[in-house]
């Protein structure tokens, strides 16, 4: 297999040809936000907060999605960067309702962290309180459509891991939302298997066993990945 | 049992009931059937082999696709550029504040029909009707039969 | 062809006043007079009528053209320029101007038809500058020939390029005399075509596909609905010579469901193309195949950026991808893919035609609407000032106003102030002035106009069309628009004015698709020209500073 060699942030990285910026600069120590990137899911490049600085052009590119090449130069982190992070996390926060004293997820949030890593300490747009709802119908999960950032884990998750297809996206634009069957309460759509993954792989509160109560839920992306890792490789770890 | 909605065999076959058909035959089915209801999307989803969520997914991304019944009438007010600098957007203010629903007319939009030279225009039933006023709209749609 | 001949536009425009009832009209008489003419054995009496393709000066319409048999001919505007004819009018004039037909035909000949003024018309001179200064070639026939005739198209030289293409049989050659004319795409990115063609020739592979994007969403723009409803073959001839240069034997027709005349007239073009060989299999006798598949899309604009297409004729959500790998690579079904738009592929004729050094620099095709005395259609060579096409060709603003701008690029472009109007109009010049050509579009704004609302508009517009898979598009557009409606309520302070100018690169970076990326162009290109018009509207007093809250 062939190495390319790069440099990210004065780091010279040697990695092999076909991986990501992403996995370059996870390798070379650089921190790179990310929330609609999973390992083990396929990638979309939606969420913009992976964006990084290539020598010799203007144009930002996505970590997530863009492959090394050799001699690249890649920055991680300048003000321009840091800018456009802080603005997407404002711009997440403002577009639905997140009461994080009282989410589920509280204290275990991708997003809340990631507000807390690009110093969002209050929010420069104002909120717009949508008008949205929470689905109950699942007799152990529960989806508060209000904590969704439309990262689509969920959608790819069951579509590419379980094979189910129970959630795609609906409509457009502002009014996206997540949707399961023909728009339909979750519970009503017979190809839901019960497997949970959906909901290990959110990185908000907004999918959630009903057990929980606030602060109790931890995603869990590792068990996607130890899934991914053995069905690729034929690999079991009892 | 009869295979149901049989009307849409022919746009299905011709595309060899592979989804990259389901934009086409949504079209069809809205012609034929006015709008896209459960029982239909289902229907459409079992022939493409789709899973609902992406049926339900792709139709509802789509502008034109509607999921309700269309009144007896439409009027449609163009609000693209040309029309919006000659006065659509207080035609189309004028026309909201008119009790249409009553009389079985939908009022909506649309993005330029590209026959700019007649704007502000106005489209009712498909028929365009060029530079128009709110008071003569009106006076259009009262010729509508009810 | 021997009679004369009388062309009525019965294209979108004209229609929408009557032009098509008065087709039927003049040609039922005219068929009832010729066959009279023909048992009573007097000649001469021949004249056709047949419906055309958009004529130019749409706001004149509907628009009748005389051909006299001995050549010449003379354009009629039965038009009320600007006034809402009810339907009784056009009834009426209608009626009217098919009995003097009637009239004409039954008094004399030919030529009395040749002399013929249709009544209540008014003749548009020859040497009116907005037929005078036009140079039409993507047009050429667009206005001549019957759309749904291919008859009519092949006697006018249809076709004649791809037969001498495919007799040839050199594919790279072809390449590269597009490469050599400069040619560069009309669909707004203006990416060199022949690099273009290049590219997806170079890809391995033996099935290759080639896409005619005919979604033309930029409202005020209606070039492409033009060629498609005046002269589908032009197009087609231009789609299979590409793809015989590529390689591909398939192609794709995307366009919007909004234009259904276009798409009626593709639908039948097509299929008479198939019945005479000029699409299918073993075209004109060679072993080229291609075949056109048409594909209406569904009211999103989005579906206009190539990839989200790509997606949309897969039966998907139109919702674009990062590229690369770009359609090039991989574009519909994961087949090598070469998209370029109507105008582009329409050039394409002309271009063999003359030879690349006869061609250069080409001419662009603009739809004129807005603030203007006379809108439509004009095809013009590259680089003719904007000062010549709205004042000279579209007569400037109405009686009592003044131009304030132009509009270029739709909502991805932004607006050129009345002092530059001298600007040359090609794709440098328009970039440099903080807009783009884009697709052809030119709304004139006269100085009734608040740039403000204009920007506003526009970003309502990119609000409404965004896909909504990547936040700074999804949400940013509507901060955006909230932070204009603010203004336009006279609530923003200076503060609202420093937010919005933050706002608008960071929704311009971190966009996936070019969509996103040039949403906030008429806001920043109003923002420079216009400033004024923002600092107008701020409030006189400080506002309370914004409100912190905490997540
Ligand atoms: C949001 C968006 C909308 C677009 N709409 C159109 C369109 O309606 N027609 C078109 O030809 N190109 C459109 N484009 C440009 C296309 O993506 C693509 O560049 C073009 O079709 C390539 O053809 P060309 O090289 O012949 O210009 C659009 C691009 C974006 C980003
Ligand atoms: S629980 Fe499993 S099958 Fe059900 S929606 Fe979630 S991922 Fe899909
Ligand atoms: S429910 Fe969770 S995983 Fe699904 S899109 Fe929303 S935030 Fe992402
Ligand atoms: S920029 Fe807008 S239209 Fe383009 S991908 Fe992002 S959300 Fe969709
Ligand atoms: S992680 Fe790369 S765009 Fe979301
Ligand atoms: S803007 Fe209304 S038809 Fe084009
Ligand atoms: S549509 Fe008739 S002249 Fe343009």
């Amino acid at each position: 297999m062939s190495v390319c060699t790069l440099r990210i942030d004065n780091r010279d990285v040697a990695i092999a040809a076909g991986a990501s910026v992403l996995e370059a600069a996870r390798a070379a120590g650089a921190a790179i936000p990310t929330l609609c990137h999973l390992d083990g899911l396929s990638p979309v490049a939606a969420c913009r907060l992976c964006l990084v600085e290539l020598e010799g052009s203007d144009k930002l590119q996505a970590a997530c999605v863009t492959a090394v090449a050799d001699g690249m130069q890649v920055r991680t982190d300048s003000p321009r960067l840091r800018e456009i992070r802080r603005s997407v996390i404002e711009l997440l926060f403002t577009e639905g309702n997140h009461v994080c004293a009282i989410c589920v997820a509280n204290g275990h949030c991708e997003l809340q962290d990631l507000a807390v890593t690009v110093g969002m300490d209050h929010s420069r747009l104002p909120y717009r309180f949508p008008d949205r709802h929470v689905d109950l119908s699942h007799p152990l999960f529960g989806l508060d459509h209000n904590r969704c950032i439309l990262c689509s884990r969920c959608v790819r998750v069951c579509d590419e891991v379980e094979g189910a297809h129970v959630w795609d996206i609906g409509w457009r634009g502002e009014h996206c939302r997540i949707i399961a069957g023909l728009d339909e309460p979750w519970e009503a759509v017979n190809a839901c298997t019960h497997c949970g993954k959906c909901v290990e792989v959110c990185p908000t509160g907004a999918l959630f066993h009903k057990a929980d109560t606030s602060e109790e839920k931890q995603g869990h992306p590792e068990r996607l990945q130890a899934l991914v890792h053995a069905r690729n490789h034929q690999q079991w770890q009892p | 049992m009869p295979e149901p909605y049989p009307e849409l065999q022919p746009v299905l076959q011709r595309h060899g009931y592979r989804p990259d058909g389901l934009i086409e035959v949504l079209n069809r089915a809205q012609e034929l059937h006015g709008h896209l209801s459960p029982p239909l999307l289902r229907h459409i989803a079992r022939q493409l082999k789709l899973p609902l969520s992406r049926v339900q997914g792709t139709a509802s991304f789509y502008h034109l696709f509607r999921f309700q019944p269309p009144a007896r009438h439409c009027c449609l007010v163009c609000t693209g550029t040309a029309c919006h600098v000659l006065g659509a957007a207080a035609l189309l203010a004028a026309l909201e504040h008119e009790p249409l629903q009553e009389r079985g007319i939908e009022l909506g939009s649309v993005r330029c029909i590209g026959t700019c030279s007649g704007a502000p225009l106005v489209v009712v039933d498909g028929q365009v009707w060029n530079h128009q006023s709110a008071a003569g709209v009106l006076d259009g749609l009262r010729s509508l039969d009810p | 062809m021997s009679g004369a001949c009388l062309r009525i536009c019965t294209a979108a425009s004209c229609r929408s006043r009557g032009a098509e009832t008065l087709r039927q009209r003049c040609s039922a008489l005219l068929e009832s007079a010729n066959s009279a003419s023909a048992t009573q054995g007097v000649a001469g009496r021949d004249v056709t009528v047949k419906g055309v393709g958009c004529l130019g000066p749409c706001s004149e319409g509907p628009l009748l053209a005389v051909d006299a048999a001995a050549g010449g001919s003379r354009l009629f505007s039965l038009g009320t320029n600007g006034q809402a004819g009810s339907a009784a009018v056009i009834e009426a004039a209608i009626k009217a101007v098919a009995a003097d037909l009637h009239t004409a035909v039954a008094d004399g000949d030919g030529s009395a038809v040749a002399q013929w003024s249709p009544p209540h018309s008014r003749e548009l001179p020859a040497d009116d500058p907005f037929l005078a200064l036009q140079l039409r070639r993507v047009l050429a026939q667009c206005g001549r020939i019957d759309p749904a005739e291919i008859a009519d198209a092949l006697a006018a030289g249809a076709y004649r390029q791809l037969q001498a293409v495919l007799q040839r049989n050199d594919p790279a050659g072809v390449i590269e005399l597009v490469r050599r004319s400069g040619l560069r795409g009309r669909g707004g990115a203006g990416y060199p075509t022949g690099l273009k063609w290049a590219t997806v020739a170079a890809m391995p592979g033996g099935e290759k596909v080639v896409v005619c994007n005919a979604d033309e969403g930029d409202p005020g723009a209606f070039m492409d609905r033009t060629v498609l409803e005046g002269d589908p073959h032009t197009l087609l001839e231009g789609m299979a010579i590409a793809a015989h240069a590529v390689g591909a034997d398939r192609g794709f027709i995307y366009v919007r469901a909004e234009y259904p005349l276009a798409i009626e007239r593709l639908r039948i073009a097509i299929a008479q193309a198939e019945q005479h060989g000029w699409l299918g299999t073993a075209i004109a006798g060679s072993d080229f195949s291609f075949h056109v598949e048409l594909r209406v899309g569904a009211g999103a604009y989005v579906c206009g950026e190539e990839t989200a297409l790509i997606h949309s004729i897969e039966g998907r959500r139109g919702v674009p991808r990062p590229r690369p790998p770009y359609p090039a690579q991989r574009g519909v079904f994961g087949l090598p893919t070469l998209i370029n738009n109507v105008e582009t592929f329409a050039n394409i004729p002309a271009l063999l035609r003359l030879g690349p050094e006869a061609y250069a620099p080409g001419t662009k095709v603009f739809s004129l609407t807005g603030q203007v005395r006379r809108s439509g259609v004009l095809e013009v060579p590259m680089g003719t000032p904007l000062r010549t096409i709205v004042e000279t060709m579209g007569g400037g603003a109405p009686a009592g106003r003044r131009i304030k701008a132009v509009q270029t690029g739709g909502p991805s472009g932004g607006c050129v102030p009345a002092s530059a109007l001298d600007t040359p109009v090609d794709y440098e010049s328009l970039q440099a002035l903080g807009t783009i050509m884009g697709s052809g579009g030119m709304v004139v704004l006269d100085d009734t106009t608040n740039m403000v609302d204009i920007a506003a508009f526009f970003m309502a517009f990119s609000r409404e069309e965004s896909c909504g898979k990547c936040i700074p598009c999804r949400s940013g557009t509507v901060q955006l628009e909230m932070l204009l409606r603010k203004l336009l309520s006279r609530q923003a302070s200076e503060l609202d004015l420093a937010q919005l100018e933050r706002l608008c690169p960071v929704v311009s970076e971190a966009s996936l698709c070019g969509l996103g990326q040039s949403a906030p162009r008429p806001v920043l290109s109003t923002l420079r020209h216009f400033r004024g018009d923002y600092l107008a509207l701020l409030e006189p007093t400080p506002a309370a500073p914004p409100q912190e809250q905490n997540p």
